[in-house]
This record gives C-alpha cells, sequence and structure tokens, in this order.
C-alpha cells in the first residue's frame, strides 16, 4: 500500500512511516498466520465419516505462549511509538528558531496570520491569507491553532501533520518542511455542510524565494471577516 | 408504556409547530393583487456620500480560482460603493404612516439572488413577507445561504454545484435580515423583509424611488449596512412626488 | 449423594414451567407479551428493519462517493431539502453519515445482540422458564421501539436531522447557528436517552436471571460462553449507557434551555463532550462484540465438535477486555488537543487490550485444530467472522499507535478498521448466530444452499467493499467528506471509490438473499427438530420452537456445553442435562427435583 501514500515531506514524516511499514510488517505476518492456520484447519480437519475429533479442552502451554508473545510485540510497539510520539510532542515546545504562524479555522476556511517582516506575531504588519500557508524548506514552523466555531482539523497529509483545532483552546504543534513544492491542507473533523471543501494550498519556498513573497507589498492585515 | 408515550408525545410537539420559511412555495401565494391602499404619488432621492471615500477591501479569491477567472483585477468588497459623491446599495423603505390595518400581498414572482464571482447579486434588496427568494448558484463551486435573522426562521442551505436554484421566504416583516456564505467569509448580503410594497434600494448613481405611494406623511428610513441609518419625514401629494436627500458621512479617519 | 439444599431463588412464584396449552389471548402472546422468546424475536424483527434502514442510507452515501454530484437514480423522489433533483446535498450527506452509524449501533447491531440472543438464550441456556422480571423486559422491547420512531421522524422535521456525525461532537452538534440543525438533533438525542433505557431496562433484568436462575448444576463453570459473554456485556451496558444518557442530556440542555456545558463562549469545554463520549463509547464497542465472541465460541465448538480450546482462558479474556475496556477511551482523541502525555498512556493501555483479543482469536483456531468439523451455515459465518475480524483487530494496532494514527486518524483507515470489527466481526457473528438459532426461534430450518450461497457472496463483496477503504485511508482520504475529488490527491484515488461503490451495491443485493431465506423459511422451511447441529447445551433439548415457558420440569445440569467428542458416549457430543452413570447430582438441588424424579 506503501505507493498509494503521498509522498513524506517533513521531518518526521520519515519516522512516522517507518513505525507504519514495521507495524504492517508486524501485523501482516499475524495476520498470515490465523488466515493459514484457518485454512488448513478448514480442510485438513473437516468432516470425513468414521473420524473423530480429538478430545481436549486446551492447553496451558499454548495458553502462556499466546498470551506472552503478543504481549511482548504489542509493548515493543508501545515503546517505539512513545519515542516518536515524544519527538513530535516535544515537552519543551516547538524548536525556539520556529517561525510562528498562527491558524484560524472557521467554516469553512483556513486564515492564516504571519508576522510579517519583524518576525513577531501581534505586531502592526501581521498579514492574513486565506486558504493558504506559505512557508521557507527546512525551518521549523511553529502553527498555533484556533477555531472559532466548531471543531476542525488541520491535516496536511504529505507532512503527516493533523491536529483538531478547538474553539476555546490554542493548540501549538510545530512541523518543518523537507521538500519545496506545493501540498493540500485539508480538514479532517466533520464540521458543517462545507466541511469537504475546507482546503487549502501549503507553499513550501526555497527560503529566498520565501523572503521575496514575504516582503511583497501587501495591503494592511484584512481578514474575511 | 404510557410514560413512554407521553415523551413521544412531547417530543413529537416540541419538533412540531415549526411554519417553516420554506413552507410556502412559489405560485402557492395569490396573486399579485394588493389589498391595502395605493396611489399615484412618490417618494424620489438622492443619497450623497461625504468624507474621505476609503478603499474597499481587496478579496484574496486566490484559492479559488474558478471565482477569480471571473475578474480581471482583484476583485473588491463593494461595501461602500461611491460614484461621484453618491452612495448605493441604501435600503430606503417607508418605516411608518401608512394607514392602519393595511396589508399588502406579496407578488408572487421571486426576487433572484445571484451568486456569482464568489459575490451576491444583489448585495442589498428587498422582498416582501412571504415573497419568494430564488437564489441561484451562477459559480461552479460550493456556497451555502446562511440567513441570521432576529426575528424570522433562518436557514443554512448548500449550493453544492452551477446551476442550482433554491427557493426560500421569510414570514415576518424584518430590517435587515443578514446572509452569509460561511464557505467564502467576505460574502455577504442583506435583505429588508417588508409586510408592505413601498421599499427601494439606492442605485449605483445613488439615486432610488419609491412608487405607487398614496397622499399622507411618512416617515422613512434609509439605512447602510455600515454607515447607519437616517430618517426623515416625508409628506407625499396625491399623484405628486415627493423628494426625500439623504446624506452619510464616511465613518474612516 | 449430595445433601440437597433448596435454593428459594429457583422457587420464586412457583416454578410454573412448560405450559402444555397456552391459551393467552393474541395481544398478550405476540404483541406485549412477557415471553423471553416472543421478545427477543420481537427485538430480531425490529433490529433487522434498522439494520435495512442503515443499509440503505449506505447506498445513499456510496452513490454520493463513487459519483460525487450525479443525479442518483430515484433521488428525484427525496424532498428538496435533501436531493434536489436526486443530487444529494452536503448537508444531507452529513446527515446521512450521522444516521448510518446511529442507526446502525443503536438499533441494529446493539440490540440485535444483546436484545435478541440476550432475551432468546439467556432463559434457554441456563435451563429458566423465564426472565426475572418478564414486564421489565416487555417494557425495554416496547421503550426501544418507540425509541426508533422518533429517531427516523428526525428526517421529516423542519431543518435537517442531527448531522454530526454519530459521535455528535460538540460544539457542532449542539449549534444550530454551525450546523443548521436543531429538532433534528434534540429528536436524536432523546432517542437514544429513550434506548439507553430500554438497554439498561434489559440488562439489569439479564443480570438478574444469570445470577439467580440458573438450572441445579449450572456452574458458572459450565456456563457457555454466549451466556458468560452477555453477563459481562451487560454489566458493561449498566455501567456506560448512563453515561451516555447524562452526557446527551446536558447535549440536550445545552441546545434547548442554555447551558453551556460544552460551548466555549460560555466557559464549556468541546472536548468533555468526547472524554464523556467515548468513556461510554469505548465499552460500547466491546458491547458491539463481546456478545459476537461468545456466539461463535458455541458455533465453532459445536461445528469443530470438539470441546472449547481454553474455556477458563477464554472467560478470563472476556473480562480482561471487558475491564481494560474503560481505560482506554483516549485512544479516540489522541489529536483532539489532549495532552500529548496521556496519549501516550492511552497507547500503551490500547496496546495491551490486543492481549485478550489475540487469546481469543488462537483459541478459537485451537478449538479448530484436530476436530471434525461440519460446514454447516453458523460454521461457515464463524469462521468468516474469525478471519475477518481479525483484520479488524490487527488494523487497530495502526491508530493504537500514537504516531501512526496522526496520520491515519478520522481517515478511511478508521473506516476500515470500525467496518471489519462491526460488519466482518459482530455481523458475520450475527448470521452465525441467527442461522444457528433460527431452527429453535421458528421451527423451521434456513435453506442451508441460499445460507452458503448468501454466506460465499458477503464474504467475497465484503472485503471488496471494505478492504479498499484501508487503502483510501493510507492515500490520506479523510472521512465524512461529501465530495472527495475535492482534493487534487485524492483524486488518482477515486477509482477506488468508484469500485467500493458497485461492490457496495452488489453487496447490497446479496443480503436480500437472506432477507428471502429469513422470510420463506419461516413460513415454508422444513419443519426443524429438537436438535438439528447435535448440540450440547439446554435450549435443544426442548422442542422447536419450545413451549411458553421452556421447560416441562427444572432440567439437572451435569457437565459444561462443550463435551462434543467425549469417550465417555457413542456420539460426538454430550447434552449437559444427560446423565451417565458416576454423574454427581448437583449440591444444588431444588426440593422433589431427586436424581429418582
Amino acid at each position: 500500500m506503501g505507493w498509494i501514500m503521498p509522498e513524506g515531506a517533513s521531518t518526521y514524516a520519515g519516522d512516522i512511516d517507518r513505525l507504519y511499514y514495521l507495524i504492517l510488517v508486524i501485523t501482516g505476518v499475524a495476520l498470515l498466520i490465523v488466515e493459514v492456520a484457518l485454512v488448513a484447519f478448514a480442510i485438513k480437519y473437516r468432516e470425513r465419516p468414521g473420524r473423530r475429533a480429538h478430545y481436549t479442552h486446551g492447553n496451558m502451554k499454548a495458553e502462556v505462549v499466546w498470551t506472552a508473545v503478543p504481549t511482548v510485540v504489542v509493548v515493543m510497539i508501545g515503546v517505539l511509538s512513545a519515542r516518536v510520539w515524544g519527538d513530535i510532542h516535544r515537552r519543551e515546545g516547538p524548536p525556539a528558531d520556529a517561525i510562528p504562524v498562527g491558524v484560524m479555522a472557521k467554516q469553512f476556511e483556513w486564515n492564516t496570520t504571519y508576522a510579517g517582516p519583524d518576525g513577531q506575531l501581534g505586531s502592526a504588519d501581521d498579514f492574513v491569507t486565506r486558504n493558504e500557508l506559505h512557508v521557507p524548506v527546512n525551518r521549523p514552523i511553529s502553527v498555533m491553532l484556533e477555531a472559532e466555531d466548531v471543531i476542525h482539523s488541520f491535516f496536511i497529509p504529505a507532512f503527516r501533520v493533523k491536529q483538531d483545532a478547538v474553539p476555546g483552546m490554542h493548540i501549538r504543534i510545530w512541523f518543518e518542511a523537507t521538500k519545496p513544492g506545493t501540498y493540500e491542507l485539508g480538514c479532517a473533523e466533520l464540521c458543517g455542510l462545507g466541511h469537504y471543501r475546507m482546503r487549502g494550498l501549503v507553499t513550501v519556498h526555497e527560503q529566498a524565494d520565501y523572503d521575496r513573497w514575504l516582503a511583497q507589498p501587501r495591503a494592511a492585515a484584512e481578514t474575511n471577516r | 408504556m404510557r410514560v413512554v408515550a407521553l415523551g413521544f408525545m412531547l417530543a413529537v410537539a416540541a419538533c412540531g409547530g415549526g411554519d417553516a420559511a420554506d413552507d410556502a412555495a412559489p405560485g402557492q401565494s395569490a396573486p399579485a393583487a394588493q389589498t391595502g391602499p395605493t396611489g399615484g404619488g412618490s417618494i424620489g432621492g438622492t443619497i450623497a456620500f461625504t468624507g474621505a471615500v476609503r478603499a474597499n477591501p481587496a478579496i484574496d479569491m486566490a484559492q479559488e480560482a474558478k471565482c477569480r477567472a471571473k475578474y480581471t483585477s482583484a476583485p473588491m468588497n463593494p461595501i461602500v460603493v461611491v460614484n461621484n459623491g453618491k452612495l448605493g446599495n441604501v435600503f430606503v423603505y417607508v418605516k411608518s404612516g401608512l394607514p392602519a390595518g393595511a396589508t399588502y400581498t406579496a407578488p408572487t414572482e421571486p426576487v433572484v439572488l445571484d451568486q456569482d464571482g464568489c459575490l451576491y447579486h444583489p448585495r442589498v434588496f428587498g422582498v416582501m413577507v412571504n415573497q419568494p427568494i430564488e437564489i441561484r448558484n451562477s459559480d461552479p463551486v460550493l456556497h451555502n445561504i446562511k440567513a441570521v435573522p432576529t426575528q424570522n426562521r433562518g436557514f443554512n442551505i448548500s449550493q453544492p454545484s452551477e446551476g442550482m436554484k433554491t427557493t426560500r421566504t421569510f414570514n415576518t416583516a424584518e430590517v435587515m435580515v443578514p446572509l452569509e456564505c460561511s464557505v467564502h467569509g467576505w460574502m455577504n448580503a442583506h435583505v429588508g423583509v417588508m409586510s408592505h410594497p413601498f421599499f427601494a434600494v439606492s442605485g449605483e448613481n445613488g439615486t432610488f424611488e419609491i412608487r405607487n405611494l398614496p397622499a399622507g406623511t411618512y416617515e422613512i428610513e434609509a439605512r447602510h449596512e455600515t454607515l447607519g441609518t437616517k430618517t426623515m419625514s416625508v409628506t407625499v401629494p396625491a399623484d405628486g412626488r415627493a423628494t426625500a436627500d439623504f446624506s452619510f458621512a464616511s465613518t474612516g479617519a | 449423594m449430595a445433601t440437597t439444599v433448596p435454593r428459594e431463588e429457583l422457587l420464586v412464584e412457583g416454578y410454573t414451567g412448560a405450559h402444555p396449552v397456552d391459551d393467552r389471548p393474541f395481544i398478550r402472546k405476540y404483541i406485549f407479551s412477557t415471553d423471553h422468546k416472543v421478545i427477543g424475536i420481537q427485538f430480531l424483527v425490529m433490529s433487522l428493519f434498522f439494520l435495512l434502514v442503515g443499509g440503505v442510507l449506505a447506498m445513499v452515501i456510496r452513490w454520493q462517493l463513487g459519483f460525487p454530484g450525479r443525479p442518483m437514480p430515484g433521488g428525484g423522489v427525496l424532498p428538496e431539502t435533501m436531493a434536489p433533483g436526486g443530487i444529494v446535498l452536503p448537508e444531507f450527506y452529513n446527515s446521512l453519515v450521522t444516521m448510518h452509524g446511529t442507526f446502525m449501533v443503536f438499533f441494529a447491531i446493539m440490540p440485535l445482540l444483546v436484545g435478541v440472543f440476550g432475551n432468546y438464550l439467556i432463559p434457554l441456556k441456563i435451563g429458566a422458564p423465564d426472565m426475572a422480571f418478564p414486564r421489565l423486559n416487555m417494557a425495554s422491547l416496547w421503550t426501544a421501539v418507540p425509541a426508533g420512531l422518533l429517531m427516523i421522524a428526525g428526517f421529516f422535521v423542519e431543518g435537517h436531522h442531527a448531522s454530526a456525525g454519530w459521535t455528535a461532537y460538540a460544539p457542532l452538534s449542539e449549534s444550530p447557528e454551525y450546523s443548521g440543525v436543531s429538532n433534528g438533533q434534540v429528536l436524536w438525542c432523546l432517542s437514544l436517552i429513550i434506548v439507553g433505557l430500554a438497554s439498561i431496562l434489559g440488562a439489569v433484568n439479564y443480570i438478574t436471571t444469570i445470577i439467580n436462575m440458573r438450572a441445579p448444576g449450572m456452574t458458572w463453570g459450565r456456563l457457555p460462553m454466549t451466556i458468560w459473554s452477555l453477563f459481562v456485556t451487560s454489566i458493561l451496558v449498566l455501567l456506560a449507557i448512563p453515561i451516555l444518557s447524562g452526557a446527551v442530556i446536558m447535549l440536550l440542555f445545552d441546545q434547548t434551555i442554555g447551558t453551556t456545558f460544552f460551548k466555549p463562549a460560555g466557559g464549556g469545554q468541546p472536548i468533555l463532550w468526547q472524554h464523556l463520549f467515548w468513556f461510554f463509547g469505548h465499552p460500547e464497542v466491546y458491547i458491539l462484540i463481546l456478545p459476537a465472541f461468545g456466539i461463535v465460541s458455541d458455533v465453532i465448538a459445536n461445528g469443530s465438535r470438539k470441546p472449547l480450546f481454553g474455556y477458563k482462558m477464554m472467560v478470563a479474556a472476556t473480562v480482561a477486555i471487558a475491564f481494560l475496556g474503560w481505560i482506554v477511551w483516549g485512544h479516540h482523541m489522541f489529536q483532539s488537543g489532549m495532552n500529548p502525555t496521556l496519549g501516550t498512556s492511552f497507547m500503551l493501555s490500547t496496546m495491551l487490550i490486543a492481549v485478550p483479543t489475540a487469546v481469543k482469536v488462537f483459541n478459537w483456531l485451537g478449538t479448530m485444530w484436530l476436530g471434525n468439523i461440519r460446514f454447516h451455515v453458523p460454521m461457515l459465518n464463524a469462521m468468516g467472522f474469525v478471519s475477518m475480524f481479525v483484520i479488524g483487530g490487527l488494523s487497530g494496532l495502526f491508530m493504537a499507535s500514537t504516531p501512526v494514527d496522526i496520520y491515519i486518524h478520522d481517515t478511511y483507515f478508521i473506516v476500515a478498521h470500525l467496518h471489519y470489527v462491526l460488519f466482518g466481526g459482530s455481523l458475520f457473528a450475527l448470521f452465525a448466530g441467527i442461522t444457528f438459532w433460527y431452527p429453535k426461534m421458528f421451527g423451521r430450518m434456513m435453506n442451508a444452499t441460499l445460507g452458503k450461497i448468501h454466506f460465499w457472496l458477503t464474504f467475497i463483496t465484503y472485503n471488496m467493499v471494505f478492504f479498499p477503504m484501508h487503502a483510501l485511508g493510507i492515500g490520506g482520504h479523510m472521512r465524512r467528506i461529501y465530495d472527495p475529488t475535492q482534493y487534487e490527491f485524492l483524486q488518482p484515488l477515486q477509482w477506488i471509490n468508484v469500485f467500493i461503490t458497485y461492490s457496495a451495491f452488489i453487496l447490497f443485493a446479496v443480503q436480500l438473499i437472506f432477507a428471502y431465506n429469513f422470510i420463506a423459511s419461516w413460513f415454508n422451511g422444513a419443519k426443524a427438530p429438537d436438535n438439528p447441529w447435535e448440540d450440547n447445551a439446554l435450549e435443544w433439548t426442548v422442542a422447536s420452537p419450545p413451549p411458553h415457558g421452556n421447560f416441562r420440569t427444572v432440567p439437572v445440569v451435569y457437565r459444561g456445553p462443550y463435551e462434543y467428542s467425549s469417550p465417555e458416549v457413542q456420539e460426538d457430543f454430550l447434552p449437559q442435562t444427560r446423565k451417565l452413570p458416576g454423574d454427581r447430582e448437583p449440591d444444588v438441588m431444588p426440593p422433589g427435583l431427586r436424581a429418582e424424579t
């Protein structure tokens, strides 16, 4: 199924994908064992005249084995996952040099606030784009997610980023894009009739290109309200 | 059992009684015979605009390419429409002065509200109570039309594809009912719902004309979506024309 | 011989036993009956109807996903507020996904598993004449039916039916200004509160009946897995449903009397709803699958002609799942804004729940191992259950892993997962259960050929519908989106949606075979013998269908239900009530039921 997954384009996409493939292999083997046993038993032990089933109520040794092995395997998956999870949701927050961006989700738009040339959110040179997110490549981006009305979910498949935006909450996430290009941003939490087209474009620029875009003359901050 | 049945009835009762805004389909109302008094009088005038004319806000339509393609230059949100010092999109109506108890039947022909280029056309309009509003989508994108009235029952309907038409009515007089599109945050329209036919909207040249009034003295009100309201008392002679010029000042610094 | 200790519980109101002549008037016999068997069949008819409703809604959903924005054939009959000119509107689509989930979970699968098999099987399998509280039982059914009608009524009120998903996430679910829905959501709330009451009434009854009304010798260690599962499930129902009811009442108050439990504007917390909903919702998942485990365990032992492998481990696993089920709810909320550290602990508890589940699967395989397998229709469906449930169980590991869940949360991977559990799991178990006990319920055999055709076609088309959804999810396809072609990255995957849609139509059509077999056999099926499957459990010792009052005398149980191919007897089954030389009388015996009677 790997071919169908959008190519990863952020720093932690690779970690998530590796975990996915690891679980795919483990579950694939488990599935194969069960299905092969099921089919083999069905053929081998089908009812035939004169045969009689083996009379047994179980086997404690077998029970111990098939309790212990899955326990070890799932705990291992859990520990590996916890590490990646910890790298993404860092206790100390986004990297210190991250570029701050504000994303306000509303029915049915993503309004992105940029700090402007001074690099500070909440100052006079802030500006807003609708359904667009522009970021430089290889720089961590710190996104402050908010929602105006109902719950939305900020989903950039290529970056393996997904985080609910909840009204009344300020949720900070971060990511670092690794490949210039344009990627789609979607809403992953049912938010009303326009949920299906709450779509935006993420443009990852080379640094010089990003600086040019940032310096573009534009009108003062103008939201769509 | 009885408790269950009671609960069921309560629930049904709680949900019934919704004389929906969409109950009255077009064609069901009576022919456009006005039962209240009319006459040959009229009120006309011009809406002036004083002060600095600020540019309307630009619309960031970049991610709505099919709408953006309908404009050659950057689209602006026509909130304050000023031409040669004259103000358009002002809703002017007779607020009081009509004979007590006069009722007027709504025309059956619908008022058309078009969504084209991700803007409402017209942006400001009036309808009579129970007069059908035919909402059209001329854009190949999803629009939803969300009415947020205070006196009427609101609605929130979608038109996912081009060419769709939906008809809605309001059953109580209300000035103004805001309409908005949640997909395109800049899209707003305002509809004045009137119990009589004596209303008009100023055109791009700032002029308006309210016709077929019986003789009398009326209080008329002019209302702009951001610049506020003005009222004026006007006496209309039989079969004559009264003038009512209004002036709105810029709110900008 | 053991001393006889009279058990008063067995003799409350006098043991009536089977009535030789049933002279109840029609309405007491078939409509407002207190007979657990009639109530079970009434629940069966009701929930199969809702299964059909849910299925029809799914077909409309599939049409829209396969052919977004194209007029649906026959859709012109729908009103303009749902599908003008047959084109499904986005708001109607949201109602469809919401009500498909709601009907399937609360009005089809749950009553089918708990209402039907709980009612029908508990007294018969434990050797009781009826439930402990027959009138409460009747009240449970006649509370569920109006709740279902109320839920249907939502389609006909002004505005739309509830459209915030079956999970009804606040604040969308409680804000008409954002959803466009007011009355529909209120009806949804009222209906769920009422149907919750029905579930609680049933659960109290089941628990009391199983604890107090077991026949002499029916010790806890001799209970069939179906009964163990229903017992544990009933405890879950009793503890979980009040949480849902409480949360839904808060939601209703937010909508109707202006409270702000879940509205940030008034100081409420949207995430509180999710915690409450999933604190109910995850035990609910086990409510929807544990009875299926029980049914499948009984059917597989019967089909394999072999004792259930690891009976005690099976019981322990059931209890373990029920216990762990209470501390995993947060795995539905990894991306909700919940503290990420909590995510880690919920991940670990979720991972652990895979263990008892694996134990169950291996024990089913162990049961078939060295068996003498009869491929009757129930057995085929039970094997279908095992092979499909495994996929649903394993795919759960992906979303249990918090980092992988970042990507697949709220995508079609979840949709695939939950349908492998609830369709591949619960529904195949239901087909197994219905075909297994049909002869007992109706005194007629279902047509086995049609049953096998139905099984194989269902098995194949079911996989054609739901397996590709994994691929969609891995491709990033979000859930509950009306028109996936709006996203460029999903356009290359649209052919999968089209394929799924065609497959779903076939899958739906195939279910008509089952419906035909079910109805036609009711009238024309071959007369069923008392014990067509040569099973050991108590219900097969009485006539098909059993008379009102079930057993002529109190049955006495000498062994567990899985003594197949026992070396003690010639046949390959050994009924629980058959006394062999050397079998001790149970310690607990009501007076007058000594060995000499």
